[in-house]
């Protein structure tokens, strides 16, 4: 059980499961938005579903381009349900900030500090709030 | 993930979205836009900027002068909807705009076998793009055309290659810019300001010392690729300093290391001691600042030409070449190279480039010799970009590393790196040839 704050890129409101990674994850060529899983086979979470989930991880990396995949997950409802990152991360804010634009949907994007994004290691499930307070368990 | 039917924000008091960010300083004009006083269109496209501003923390917004789009690219339906919306609002860039290389050969989009889906979508992409004012160079060398930018230009490009080139070769300035923001500042000609815009964030990070590389190597095409794949691995997103790079080497085999260097690393720029304009001097590339030094080896070299083959063996089935798009120069030594021999029957040999290099060599009746010898020009798209190689071919040969890096992952094709002339000789042999000789350590047997 724990509470942290942290600081809300695009804010909303989410809850459920928790999926940890320390790895950063480039969303174009590693995340199919048709299925909500994670497809690159270097990384430590390949064959993973995170649709729906609270999805933490460190920050993208690599091409711009997963801005759209990001974007195109939450076009066909396959995004992460919020993403908490310990860096400000402008590939994934642009997926999400063009998702309240142009869908007018939520996904909700919140940064922590690196301590607090620790203390997320072993969480099991999770809840966001708008100005970016997060509970887990 | 929830719906939601709020007011966007839109003055700085709303757009604050925690208590400790003070949000980004807007001259009248963007709060003009912002509110919408000159269209829908470009106030989703100043909101979307403003966002992001105060993600990166940047402090205002600044001027941009030119913009190269690669959003034209069919990477996905939420790409199309985007580019739609923006047209069906009636999107104006306000400053010239290129477009990248897109997602079909849209003046022989039949000579490569696309689905009628495929096609459609690729074309509605391209279109809503055009409709928007761009201009259609459906290149990713847009710095091979007329729009090249100055030196010490504002300008906001997209495309990894073309971005690493602009900064570094040409010395105007831009980051990487990418889906959705390279068409949000053509239309409100502002980004963020923050990053490479700034003359303190242009300076090198790190040297790189080429250590007793023979000479015969540093005049091959391969050698550049090679160094940007190396470089790319070893530098990641910080900014490298090339210091041992011979003072007459050409804006191709410049253009062929940032590609390099931008596929297996996030470089967006590099300093060429001697050679790019904002690195006159070793002094002049770090600016005073402290530095990490690296040498570079022939050993070093080796290592990263082997990682760009994912194959072995002498299985060969196409030679592709023209990422990024196979310039003039470029094009006229294959010519020279390939004159008077044919490229073997099992073999496809396909070049990649755009509509300004295919009419060139058509002026200058070296188009003829290409396609005599049995090379097919394929313009406007490329490999990664749109699904035109037979399902039958597996094995690729190729001089570009950004095909080498990307091919295996993106198309499921495996790739033999060679240079321009191994990669002639194979195509005719019908089989893989490589010169090893150049890259033979000395002392090594």
């Amino acid at each position: 059980m724990g509470t942290i704050q942290g600081h809300a890129l695009n804010s909303g409101n989410a809850q459920g499961e928790v999926i940890f990674t320390d790895e950063p994850l480039s969303f174009w060529g590693g995340y199919d938005a048709r299925e909500g899983t994670i497809i690159d086979k270097h990384h430590a979470l390949y064959g993973e579903h995170v649709a729906g989930k609270i999805f933490v991880l460190p920050s993208a990396r690599g091409s711009s381009t997963g801005s759209g995949i990001l974007l195109e997950a939450i076009r066909l409802g396959n995004a992460p349900a919020a993403l908490i990152l310990k860096r400000r991360d402008a590939i994934l804010a642009l997926g999400a900030i063009v998702g309240r634009e142009l869908y007018n949907k939520i996904l909700p994007l919140v940064i922590v500090s690196d301590e607090d994004f620790e203390g997320l290691h072993k969480a099991r499930f999770a809840r966001l709030d708008e100005d970016g307070a997060i509970e887990y368990e | 993930m929830n719906e939601t039917n709020d007011e966007r924000p839109t003055t700085n008091d709303q757009r604050r979205t925690t208590n400790d960010e003070r949000p980004m300083t807007l001259t009248e004009r963007d709060e003009k836009v912002l509110n919408g006083d000159f269209g829908t269109a470009p106030k989703m496209a100043m909101n979307i900027l403003v966002q992001l501003g105060e993600v990166l923390g940047a402090d205002e917004l600044l001027d941009i002068e030119q913009v190269h789009v690669d959003g034209c690219i069919y990477e996905s339906e939420a790409h199309l909807d985007f580019a739609e919306k923006l047209a069906s609002l009636e999107a104006r860039v306000i400053v010239p705009t290129t477009l990248n290389a897109t997602s079909l050969d849209m003046r022989h989009p039949d000579a490569w076998g696309y689905s009628a889906q495929w096609k459609s979508q690729a074309r509605r992409i391209a279109n809503a793009y055009l409709a928007m004012g761009c201009t259609p160079t459906w290149t990713c060398a847009p710095y091979q055309t007329e729009f090249v930018p100055k030196f010490g230009q504002q300008i906001a490009w997209a495309e990894s290659n073309a971005i690493v080139f602009a900064n570094s070769v040409i010395g105007a300035r831009t980051n990487r810019y990418g889906d959705f923001t390279d068409i949000c500042a053509a239309i409100t000609g502002r980004v963020p300001k923050y990053g490479l815009h700034l003359a303190e964030n242009r300076r090198g990070q790190i040297l790189f010392e080429l250590k007793n590389i023979p000479d015969a190597l540093l005049d091959d095409d391969a050698f550049f690729p090679v160094l940007g794949h190396y470089l790319g691995k070893r530098a990641g997103d910080k900014i490298p300093v090339l210091l041992g790079l011979p003072h007459n080497t050409t804006q191709d085999a410049l253009k062929a290391l940032g590609a390099g260097a931008a596929s297996s690393g996030g470089v967006a720029m590099f300093h060429a001691v001697g050679i790019t304009p904002e690195a006159k001097t070793l002094q002049d590339a770090f600016g005073g600042s402290t530095y990490e030094r690296v040498e570079i080896t022939l050993s070093d070299l080796n290592a990263a030409r082997a990682e760009l083959s994912s194959a072995d063996g002498s299985q060969l089935d196409a030679v592709v070449l023209g990422s990024p798009h196979f310039s003039l120069q470029e094009s006229l030594r294959l010519a020279e190279l390939i004159h008077g021999q044919k490229v073997h029957s099992s073999v496809e040999f396909i070049v990649t480039t755009n509509r300004i290099v295919r009419e060139a060599l058509r002026a200058r009746g070296v188009l003829q010799t290409l396609t005599g010898a049995g090379v097919r020009l394929c313009e406007d798209t490329c490999i990664l970009l749109s699904p035109m190689l037979r399902s039958e071919i597996r094995v690729l040969m190729t001089n570009s590393a950004k095909y080498a890096y990307y091919a295996p992952n993106l198309i499921d094709r495996r790739v033999v790196f060679g240079s321009l002339r191994d990669c002639v000789a194979s195509a005719v042999q019908g089989r893989v040839v490589r010169e090893e000789e150049l890259w033979r350590v000395p002392g090594d047997e």
